[in-house]
């Protein structure tokens, strides 16, 4: 690839230094392809934590800490003219991540939006001020004139939602279409289609804008995708992107935990004991069809990798099962491969860390199939059938049923957790293979804990060209 | 109706077996409603141009903006006389709807969203990755029901409603009309009597047609006072130093008037113990209610004013008490609102693709027409009055004078219900939208000039 690699230019901040970009369009801008990553890597964990704040329910003033606090965890670099470059590029490379299905559209847009929400709320009045003429917003502060002649009805709705009254405050008069959340709460006064928003609620106006233009702007690069970079990067850049995609940043649970090796003769019995829905879901149905299909065999071999079966082992577990239905020749031919190929014995490095809760319930089994999460992917029937054999209570079953309409999955699965194993479960589900330990941490009541160990499941590629421009590929 | 055309339907659903049982033997014997006269109604009544005219939002002219797919891109659907419900019906001009009414005679029209695409033919669209068969556009409509009102009326309950109670839904089109036009700035409304036990609302500016869910619910919110959810009691709660100008507005032009004017004496809301026992529930304060319990126990005579006086005790003992202060008269509005403000069914608001009764459909059981009301007048609107499908009929043989084929109606007391349509809402509205037309046509030229040019 011919590229002038000429100085990484710095890029043009904001009128008044604003540490807050608007992301209007990607930077002329050439990356290092270990940047592009690492970068990325970072700004995930910034939206996983917003991503899963919001699923537990946090309150608006808790989000707020939390959201600067993993900011400015995440997002450090160690020269400091380097922040603003960081947050642009992994930005972009996250929107070339994310744009490629509806459902990954939706969740970066709302996350990005709650990210940029509470930035924007950090910075001061004038910053705000100069950013919102950044955005073109063709709004203009109410002149005096105006003011004076709904000031009553002004102040009387400063009053009515406990805000301090001034004199001299600023208004901006926009359809009230733009602050759906203002409306909403009779936080603005509105008049003949008009919702006179005060300085401090700017940062409706202003979210409404930036999500619009996200989200037209995730479309288009969904766009650019399909007709062109997946082809031309099919060796550079899509592996990257691919892997971010489906990465899972809690801790490494490809590694099995300290000491634990299971052996297949307690198999069954842990199975009984920790194993998750989805898990021991599959591993009945095994037992039972003494067969699975490629999603389940991979969805339950990792996660056996994860618990400690040694590959030995997986082999004739594995087998023991298959060969009852397609005879013993034939698993050698077709199954045993796939499975040293899970334990990295086979084919190329892929990334065969054990799923996480996340790919599990986004995953869409077909016909046949039963691997996926069953709170998502049961019938209520079913899975009302299901929690009794796992002895989980009345009480405690219509809750785990009520999160489950709620579409909050891993909710209902710690739930079920907590049931069952009559003990809290503060950490929440992320991950089966957390189940598992935490299950079995309590079950051998040791303290010691396995979260320490955070591996990041994805690694940089080095390939012909270690420089990604930015503004080609996004 | 014969079972060629049920399979047509495509996505045809069977209403509950006992509903149609019941409904069958209520319907044995009509009062002022059958099937023949339904047929006799679409034959020879029904406004098919009006609704196409309305419905078409200017896109039927000649005007080179016009879209002329609009039309079809609407979703009806009807419910036929043996409770088989056909959905997605879609229709390309007026006389194919008219033709298709006639054909089906549906006991119920109901309007959906215009879609991306003719959603008689989705499926054919559903076959490619990104679903894009979806709603595009829809009138912001409220659906406001009587029978949810069970706690604010001892007249009737359920689906009755007499001249006692209809003031509720007065109240409501006072409310909701005044905030719409004033508020949120629209001015094509569309009142109509649901035929039965309440009203629907038609909003049918541009912009209202094109806000998205989150719009709309952003609406409904802003009219939304109870606390709790849908299923809960209805618990009226206004919190907060002061109410909102919307609210103060409501309460000082209609509900107040109406709540001491008309509903205290009407509904007799002091009347006994059992009632005003619910009133003094709302009130936080021991000492308070005590004192008025004391002196309504020992004063039972049952007097005219009853309601009146008591209501003036309770009011003078809120606003005397200084040092318990805001608290305790906000609760004078609450005891308001509890008994008059409007109940929106929320969810019908909030989605695009909720579908709506069509105005001018017949209400199977009571054999009303749902007519337009006029909200400038809307305290005069008689429900007991609202034309009957066997007295329209009757006017029809008898009458005199009749207008020429498609004005069958002029000679019959439905007339002066379609002269308010036509005049009141469709007219002004047919104006606006052609200038809408020729505004975003004129922009479009320019745009693909500048392009040009470019
Ligand atoms: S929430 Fe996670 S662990 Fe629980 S069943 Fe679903 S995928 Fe399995
Ligand atoms: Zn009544």
């Amino acid at each position: 690839m011919e590229a002038v690699r000429s100085q990484r230019k710095s890029l043009v901040s904001t009128g008044v230094g604003s540490t807050l970009p608007l992301y209007r369009s990607a930077p002329p801008l050439e990356v290092r392809l270990e940047d592009f990553e690492l970068y990325a890597i970072d700004r995930l964990r910034v939206l996983k934590g917003i991503s899963d704040a919001l699923s537990r329910g946090k309150k608006p003033d808790e989000m707020e800490k939390l959201v600067l606090d993993l900011w400015k965890t995440n997002m450090r670099h160690q020269h400091s003219s380097e922040l603003l470059n960081k947050d642009i590029i992994s930005h972009f490379v996250l929107r070339l991540v994310y744009c490629r299905t509806e459902e990954l559209r939706k969740w970066f847009l709302s996350i990005e939006t709650t990210l940029f929400r509470y930035r924007f709320r950090d910075e001061p009045p004038e910053k705000q001020r100069a950013l919102m003429a950044d955005f073109d917003l063709p709004y203009k502060a109410v002149t005096i004139a105006e003011y004076e002649s709904v000031k009553e009805k002004l102040n009387q709705v400063a009053r009515a939602i406990g805000q301090p009254i001034t004199t001299d405050a600023i208004y901006y008069k926009v359809p009230f279409e733009e602050v759906p959340e203002l409306v909403a709460g009779r936080r603005v006064f509105i008049q003949k289609g008009n919702a006179y928003i005060a300085m401090n609620q700017v940062v409706s106006l202003v979210i409404t804008q930036f999500r619009s233009h996200l989200s037209k702007a995730l479309v288009l690069t969904n766009r650019k995708w399909t007709s062109m970079i997946r082809e031309q990067e099919k060796d550079r850049l899509v592996p990257i992107i691919e892997a971010l995609s489906t990465s899972y940043l809690g801790p490494d649970y490809n590694q099995p935990r300290e000491h634990a090796e299971i052996s297949l003769k307690d198999i069954d019995q842990i199975a009984k004991s920790s194993f998750p829905l989805c898990m021991g879901h599959l591993f009945e149905k095994l037992q039972e069809d003494h067969h699975l299909k490629h999603g389940g065999r991979m969805q339950l071999g990792l996660f056996l990798k994860g618990v400690g079966l040694k590959l030995d082992d997986a082999l004739a577990f594995w087998r023991a099962e298959f060969s009852r239905k397609v005879g013993a020749e034939r698993f050698e031919k077709e199954y045993a491969y796939s499975i040293r190929h899970n334990y990295g014995k086979e084919g190329k490095r892929t990334d065969y860390t054990p799923y996480s809760c996340q790919k599990i319930i986004s995953s869409t089994p077909g016909v046949g199939d039963h691997h996926g999460c069953p709170y998502r992917h049961f019938s209520e029937e079913n899975l009302r059938a299901a929690l009794t054999r796992m002895r989980v209570g009345n009480r405690a079953l219509e809750d785990v049923i009520d999160k489950v309409r709620n579409r909050h999955y891993q909710l209902a699965c710690t739930l079920t957790f907590e049931a069952v194993h009559g003990s809290s479960c503060d950490a929440g589900v992320n991950h089966p293979n957390q189940y598992y330990n935490d299950s079995q941490r309590i079950l051998e009541s040791q303290v010691s804990s396995s979260w320490t160990n955070t591996k990041m499941a994805c690694k940089g590629y080095l390939c012909h060209c270690d420089f990604v421009i930015m503004d080609l590929v996004v | 109706m014969n079972r060629e055309e049920v399979e047509n339907g495509g996505d045809d659903m069977l209403i509950d077996r006992d509903e149609i049982e019941q409904r069958r033997l209520e319907n044995a014997v009509p009062e002022g409603f059958n099937a023949d006269y339904l047929k006799a109604y679409y034959g020879k009544i029904f406004p098919y141009v009006d609704m196409f005219k309305w419905l078409s939002y200017g896109n039927d002219g000649k005007h080179p903006g016009c879209d002329h797919s609009y039309f079809g891109r609407r979703e009806f659907s009807f419910t036929l006389d043996n409770d088989i419900y056909l959905r997605f019906q879609s229709f390309n001009s007026v006389s194919e709807l008219e033709n298709a009414i006639k054909e089906k005679c549906p006991f119920k029209i109901d309007i959906g969203p215009v879609y991306s695409v003719d959603p008689s033919k989705r499926h054919a669209y559903s076959q490619g990755g990104d679903n894009i068969f979806t709603p595009v556009e829809k009138e912001l409509v409220f659906d406001i029901d009587i029978s949810d009102y069970d706690d604010a009326r001892y007249c009737c309950s359920g689906a009755d409603v007499c001249l006692e109670c209809w003031p509720l839904m007065t109240i409501a089109i006072k409310v909701i009309d005044t905030a719409l036009r004033d508020d949120f700035g629209f001015s094509h409304i569309l009142w109509v009597y649901s035929g039965r036990r309440g009203v629907h609302c038609w909003v049918c500016d541009g912009k209202a047609r094109r806000l998205n869910n989150e719009q709309r619910a952003a609406i409904v919110d802003y009219f939304r006072v109870y606390k709790g959810n849908e299923n809960s009691s209805k618990k009226v709660s206004l919190v907060g130093p002061a109410l909102h100008p919307f609210l103060v507005r409501s309460h000082t032009e209609v509900l107040k008037d109406y709540f001491e004017k008309r509903l205290l004496s009407s509904q007799n809301l002091f009347l006994n113990e059992e009632r005003f026992e619910k009133i003094l529930e709302m009130i936080p304060d021991e000492s308070v209610t005590s004192e008025l319990r004391g002196r309504w126990l020992s004063n039972k005579r049952s007097r005219e004013e009853i309601n009146v006086a008591r209501w003036d005790q309770l009011k003078n003992l809120l606003q005397s008490n200084k040092q318990k202060g805001q608290g305790l008269r906000r609760c004078i509005e609450e005891i308001v609102f509890t008994f008059t403000y409007p109940r929106l069914d929320m969810e019908v608001s909030k989605h695009m693709n909720h579908l709506l009764k069509a105005p001018f459909c017949v209400h199977p059981k009571t054999g009303r027409v749902c007519v337009p009301i006029n909200p400038k007048n809307c305290e005069e609107f008689n429900p007991s009055a609202v034309p009957i499908l066997s007295q329209l009929l009757g006017e029809l043989n008898t009458g005199g004078f009749k207008g020429e084929g498609d004005n069958e109606w002029d000679g019959t007391s439905l007339g002066d219900c379609v002269r308010y349509f036509r005049e009141s809402f469709l007219q002004p509205l047919l104006k606006s939208c052609k200038e809408e037309i020729e505004t975003s046509y004129n922009a479009k030229v320019q745009q693909s000039r500048n392009s040009i040019s470019w």
